[in-house]
């Protein structure tokens, strides 16, 4: 016998004993028999063989041979679906059982059986169960519905689970609110766009009642779940905090770390000059420090995420530096993980404690480790400029230790150093020198280079260490070749009279032997200045070079707050935004901090607020676009930051007004389509529509919308309307440029007026624009005036007058602008779109004897109505309104108590539209008969 | 969320596997022993994973890896903490959390899994109320079991798993009601080489046995409870009262649990116990090197040091040490090079001490690094921060329960670096 009872291996005889043991009628035989079974299964072995016999037992009355035959079931069943079929009887039975634990185990159990035949039978138990009296069968029912989603999304949508679930969000059971709000959240995933978990004060409020009831994983959920919600202003973000706090003090690690990334999204929008800010600050350190004290691999994640923290609010940890010391013993990911974060805490108040610490893991017995707490040395030089004298001896202590690792390690950190304090400590290269011949690493060896090309005039005998290296040039790595043929170069301007032999070498290797493009290249640009212009060449070579940043590893501000918002997730370990990496990026929503509530004077987080429920694409989706259009024009201008997101709602009406008016604009559609051919076609009145374009796009009617909208724009100087500003292109896509802009007709001159934020770490210059051939014309009047390079995180506006002279395109949709931008760093490409009342000119006012004449001689079938709702403007002020965006009345009339105005607008291309606004008085809704 | 568990031995062996969804094919493991065999050490396995299509969170406890399989984003604190509570309560099952044990009961552990997830959802997790739901094994209920027939699994809805109190049941009766309060403070310190404390914090946990009958509410209260401004509760703690009144008030769970934890970090409350005089070194000429460490008392307040003990991880180079102890006894394991220097209690009249000398590879150069000192020590009826409970009340019953209160001091990661 096997010292296991339950391993002996399953070969065919033993199927069959256990095959007759299972048809035993002794109870306890069988149930045996199942247990072995179930243990042959638990260890991977292939026991289906046994199905029918199995699910045979499953008719009986104790609990716990059902239970044996349920995870059986649940294992085998896909591989049997018409066995499995047997099945649905007993299941169904169960869950009718007077007893609650019966009726929840039948339901959990058949949501895990993956066949779809047995599914069909689930929903109507589902169904009641998802009603049933007691909280224990609701809270398991709740779960089925996402194991039921995962299997057939489209039967729990056709079966109105979802509904059901989100009631349950309003149980009386905490437990079954929370195992609502996990289902819901996990179905949510794979619809990013479905609204499911539709976050309102009301449901936020039930959400933190059942958080300090249930149990700690439920806390997890509902605390992920409240994440997710963006409150409406300081107070209510308050309110929510102050709610949120006690979870910091649980024992569950996960609790506290959902906690914190509630708290730190929130405190965002809380102002800084408030007492509860401060106290908040203290009291998220102590937890963060708890969490260090448990198991390593909860340390790490930890760790993982603190480091996000302390880039985001380095005060709040800044009296603990401490804990981050590294004990030997620690797992080494912890030990790396710590190095890191000490670094990021390091300042001119600890700098001596970091350093001492540093140089004792220098001498530790792991490589990896030895090696980062050297390059972390480096850092604290180039962070903490006070301190960087005291770094370079303790560094070079370590060379004279002569560790070989350590003492690379060593040099190329000193090379940083030279860097970044040019011409301080030169009075180590000798040192450094004393090591050349130990370098072995090519990292090592380039930084070692690199110092004597750079520092040639002060060793003297510079030409001989680089002739060394030289001798096994082509053994080399590319960065020792390259940092060589540079390094040589600027030895030879510097001393040209000695080193003539060695520069042509140098270069006849590079050039001659090398297949390596990139050294050929380089050797051939150096050889071709030096034999032309020997002082252009000192110029370029020995150029002053500008002093490394400050910290090169830090995240990028965007990135950072968006995984600030991600705090405790994958995405948090990885320090990767999830759209990176998450399976199959279903249209992930990038989320972004919330604005705080008392920032007028800064004006990027402002505008992150009011995007932060906009998905950012470049091109911004039509619906939304026509959303925050029309949302605007309807709502008094009192706010004068960026307008809220448009909910659902809205854009659906939006959709709705629209519907009628896209017939109307026809004609209009139609002619701006022609021109992409034939512009000079454009020059008549009311060409005749040769063909009807299928479908419209609406944002073209967007734009006229906006003018018959009559809503917004009273203060404008112009009063021409011009839509707010929006974000054309997001930092994410465009390595940390972001241009958010509007078009505006400002005096009689097409303007694209845009702001320009430089989200990255460096400085940005040289912008230029251009457009894509689109269907009116548009071009750059001018160069894009961008005079001063922009500094991170600063934010430029710039007006670029537009001409309607350009090449012509027609574009889907009409007045889609495809716009290219240029900067030091790259080019990049994003499109936006123009509201069309822009291209109306100054001296569209029609005779009134014409204008009769051509309304009659366009054709019927050229006139399209729509109707504006909502408007409560009278006919006088509506057109003179218009007038301000060069929509002309000509006319007046009063018929039957309606208000009939008569309308013309020129378009920059010379097409006429014709219009007859119908405006009843005492009724908000405008009738628009537009013809051309 | 958690889609499957692998439980793998230290030799690599996957011995049990659980899906909550669908089922996962071994070899998305390969990727975790890939990253295994590069980890050197079982340690120093990365704790989570990508791999194309899942990602492996894993941790490493009694010698055995769990690892689950992610497919979605999901916080890994909850895998972790989840993953430590099904290790947990294997331990609280059966004693242990070992390969031979999780075997030999592989239908009780299976059924475990199966009751605390469902989906990938916490179900049950409270060791109170999965005992209600599967008995844990005794040699008494197997023998009765055999002679009645009954089963292991109990056929009624735990009580506790839906009431407010899920970490309590109804209806518990005891003939001796007791309650009884372990306070444990482990110090973890990192001294330099001169005997400075770098860094030194307490990490104290109080563990609580309370066998008390029906639904007793507790109010526990500490002398100097101002030391305690950084502190995790056990769920049955009213944060409210703590907050306003610094009073620990609970329904406690039934049996043993942990009541809270708490952390200790300000410099000046850790009171280091000993002191150390160490000096290894190695000689530039000749394959030896010198060995001298003398321990002593420093701030024990006045109680006995006990379970002293010293371990030392030597450079690979030492290869036998040849010393005299003047109490205690000393081990040199030369495959792991672990120097444990065994001394038990600790005479402030009689200090020990551990001489001699250290024999290198010949041919070897000096050894660059300096090994580091682990000491271990344990100081009954102390607890080192001062914490001292005054009472304990008991409220919602009417008999006398026996209370009693328990403090220990031990070492945690306390290091001497030379």
């Amino acid at each position: 016998m096997c010292d296991f009872p339950f391993f002996s291996l399953v070969c065919t005889g033993e199927i069959f004993e256990l095959k007759a043991e299972l048809n035993s009628d002794k109870k306890e035989k069988k149930k045996e028999a199942v247990k072995k079974v179930i243990a042959s299964m638990t260890v991977g072995k292939d026991v289906s063989a046994l199905f029918p016999d199995v699910v045979n037992c499953m008719q009986t009355d104790n609990l716990e041979l059902k239970k044996l035959v349920y995870l059986y079931l649940m294992n085998y069943a896909k591989s049997q679906p018409d066995m499995a079929i047997m099945a649905v009887n007993t299941f169904v039975k169960d869950c009718e059982d007077p007893n609650p634990l019966i009726r929840a185990l039948a339901v959990r159990t058949m949501g895990c059986i993956r066949v779809d035949k047995i599914t069909e039978y689930l929903c109507e138990p589902l169904r009641k169960c998802l009603k049933d009296e007691d909280p224990y069968v609701r809270k398991t029912a709740a779960v089925c519905v996402a194991k039921l989603h995962d299997i057939n999304a489209q039967l729990v949508e056709d079966q109105g689970f979802l509904d059901t679930l989100k009631d349950l969000i309003s149980d009386s059971n905490p437990m079954v609110v929370a195992n609502a709000v996990a289902a819901l959240s996990e179905i949510a995933e794979s619809h990013p766009n479905s609204n499911l978990l539709d976050l309102n004060p009301q449901t936020i409020n039930k959400l933190l009642t059942a958080l300090n009831e249930c149990t700690e994983w439920g806390q997890i959920f509902i605390l992920d779940c409240l994440a997710n919600y963006t409150p409406r202003d300081d107070r209510e973000s308050q309110s929510i905090c102050e709610r949120v706090t006690p979870r910091l003090s649980h024992a569950n690690s996960a609790v506290v770390l959902s906690a914190v990334k509630v708290l730190m999204k929130f405190m965002e929008m809380l102002p800084k000059d408030l007492d509860y800010y401060g106290t908040l600050l203290k009291k998220l350190a102590p937890p963060l420090v708890t969490l260090l004290s448990a198991e390593p691999e909860l340390q790490y994640v930890a760790l993982r995420n603190i480091n996000l923290i302390v880039q985001r609010r380095p005060e709040i940890l800044k009296h603990e530096m401490k804990v981050f010391f590294v004990k030997y013993n620690d797992p080494i990911y912890v030990k790396l993980e710590k190095l890191d974060i000490m670094i990021r805490l390091a300042s001119q108040a600890n700098i001596a404690q970091v350093l001492a610490e540093l140089k004792e893991y220098a001498t530790e017995v792991d490589v990896d480790f030895v090696r980062k707490a050297v390059r972390a040395i480096g850092r604290c030089a180039i962070k903490v400029e006070q301190s960087a004298e005291r770094c370079v001896s303790t560094l070079l202590d370590l060379i004279q230790t002569k560790v070989n690792y350590v003492v690379q390690e060593a040099i190329v950190v000193i090379k940083d150093i030279f860097r970044k304090y040019p011409n301080k400590y030169e009075s180590v290269i000798a040192t450094l020198c004393e090591n050349l011949d130990s370098l072995d690493e090519p990292e090592a060896r380039a930084a070692m280079i690199w110092i004597v090309g750079e520092y040639a005039e002060r060793i003297d005998n510079a030409d001989e260490l680089l002739e060394s290296f030289l001798e096994g040039f082509h053994d080399e790595s590319t960065q020792v070749q390259l940092q060589l043929l540079t390094a040589i170069v600027k030895l030879f301007l510097k001393k040209p009279t000695e080193t003539q032999e060695l520069v042509q070498q140098v270069l006849s290797l590079a050039t001659q032997d090398s297949d390596n493009p990139d050294l050929r290249d380089r050797g051939y640009i150096y050889w071709r200045l030096l034999s032309t212009d020997p002082v252009a060449a000192k110029e370029v070579v020995l150029a002053e070079k500008p002093l490394i940043s400050e910290e090169t590893d830090l995240i990028e501000p965007t990135l950072l707050e968006e995984l600030i918002c991600h705090i405790g997730t994958l995405a948090s370990v990885y320090h990767k935004p999830p759209s990176a990496f998450v399976e199959g990026s279903r249209g992930v929503q990038h989320k972004r901090l919330p604005g705080s509530a008392g920032s007028a004077d800064s004006p990027d987080t402002g505008s992150a607020a009011g995007v932060s429920e906009a998905p950012p694409a470049v091109i911004p989706s039509q619906g939304d676009l026509l959303g925050d259009l029309l949302n605007l024009d309807l709502t008094p201008p009192t706010t004068s930051g960026p307008p809220p997101a448009p909910s659902s709602g809205m854009q659906m009406g939006a959709m709705d007004l629209l519907g009628g008016g896209l017939d109307s604009l026809v004609g209009l559609l139609h002619l701006g389509g022609d021109l992409g051919g034939s512009p000079a076609m454009g020059a008549g009145f009311g060409a005749p529509p040769t063909a009807m374009p299928a479908s419209f796009p609406p944002p073209v009617s967007g734009g006229l919308d906006d003018l018959f909208d009559l809503g917004g724009s009273v203060g404008m100087p112009m009063g021409a309307y011009s839509p707010p500003k929006s974000i054309w292109l997001p930092a994410m896509k465009a390595k940390g440029l972001e241009i958010s802009g509007t078009f505006a007709r400002r005096a009689g001159v097409i303007q694209m007026e845009m702001t320009l934020t430089n989200k990255a770490m460096s400085i940005m210059t040289d912008f230029a624009i251009q457009f894509n051939r689109n269907s009116f014309g548009l071009a750059p009047a001018g160069p894009l005036q961008v005079l001063t390079p922009v500094g991170p995180n600063q934010s430029i506006e710039v007006a670029l007058p537009l001409s309607t002279v350009g090449p012509v395109m027609k574009m889907e949709p009409l007045t889609n602008l495809q716009v290219a931008v240029k900067n030091n760093i790259d080019v990049f490409y994003f499109s936006s779109q123009y509201p069309i009342s822009m291209l109306f000119v100054e001296d569209g006012k029609m005779e009134r004897q014409v204008f009769l004449a051509t309304w009659k001689d366009i054709p019927n079938d050229n006139e399209a109505q729509f109707q504006i709702k909502d408007c409560h403007l009278n006919s006088d002020a509506a057109s003179s309104k218009l007038q301000g965006s060069n929509v002309f009345t000509i006319a007046k009339r009063t018929v039957e108590g309606q208000d009939m105005l008569y309308q013309s607008m020129k378009l920059t291309n010379g097409i006429w539209v014709l219009a007859e606004l119908r405006v009843q008085a005492g009724n908000p809704n405008y009738t628009v008969s537009t013809v051309s | 969320m958690i889609h499957s568990l692998f439980l793998i031995n230290h030799t690599g062996d996957i011995f049990l596997e659980k899906h909550w969804k669908s089922v996962i094919g071994r070899s998305v493991c390969d990727y975790f022993f890939e990253a295994r065999e590069k980890a050197v050490e079982p340690e120093n396995v990365p704790p989570v994973l990508q791999t194309p299509h899942h990602y492996l969170i894993s941790i490493y406890r009694g010698k055995l890896f769990f690892l689950s399989v992610i497919q979605t984003e999901v916080p890994p604190l909850f895998v972790i903490e989840f993953l430590h509570r099904v290790a947990d309560t294997i331990q609280d099952y059966f004693g242990e959390c070992s390969e031979g044990v999780i075997k030999d009961n592989v239908v009780t552990v299976y059924e475990l899994l199966e009751e605390m997830l469902d989906n990938g959802f916490p179900l049950a997790t409270e060791s109170n109320v999965l005992k209600e739901m599967i008995r844990p094994p005794t040699i008494l209920r197997s023998v009765v079991n055999t002679l009645t027939g009954a089963s292991n699994v109990g056929d009624t809805l735990p009580t506790g798993q839906l009431s407010n109190v899920p970490w309590r049941r109804v209806g518990v009766k005891y003939t001796n009601n007791e309650a009884y309060f372990d306070v444990i403070e482990e110090i973890d310190a990192i001294l330099d080489k001169s005997g400075t404390t770098v860094f030194a914090e307490i990490q104290g946990v109080i563990e609580a046995c309370v066998r008390l009958t029906g639904m007793p509410d507790l109010t526990l209260s500490f002398m100097n409870p101002r030391l305690l401004d950084d502190v995790s509760f056990h769920p049955c703690v009213r944060f409210k009262r703590w907050e306003s009144e610094r009073v620990l008030s609970f329904i406690p769970p039934d049996g043993n649990f942990t009541l809270m934890n708490y952390h200790v970090s300000s410099q000046n409350l850790v009171a280091i116990p000993v002191y150390v005089k160490q000096s290894i070194s190695f000689f530039e000429t000749g394959p030896c090197g010198r060995l001298d460490i003398t321990i002593g008392p420093k701030q024990t307040m006045g109680k006995t040091v006990e379970g002293l003990m010293v371990t030392i991880h030597m450079p690979k180079a030492v290869l036998s040490a040849n010393l005299t102890a003047t109490q205690g006894t000393y081990t040199y394991d030369l495959a792991t090079k672990v120097l444990v220097w065994d001394i038990g209690k600790l005479n402030p009249q009689k200090l020990p001490n551990l001489k001699g000398s250290l024999t290198t590879q010949a041919g070897t150069p000096k050894p660059e690094d300096n090994p580091s000192l682990n000491i271990d020590l344990k100081i009954q009826q102390l607890a080192i921060s001062g914490l001292k409970v005054s009472r304990l009340d008991m409220y919602g019953e009417k008999y006398k329960p026996f209370k009693g209160v328990k403090y220990l001091t031990k070492a945690g990661k306390f290091q001497v670096r030379t």
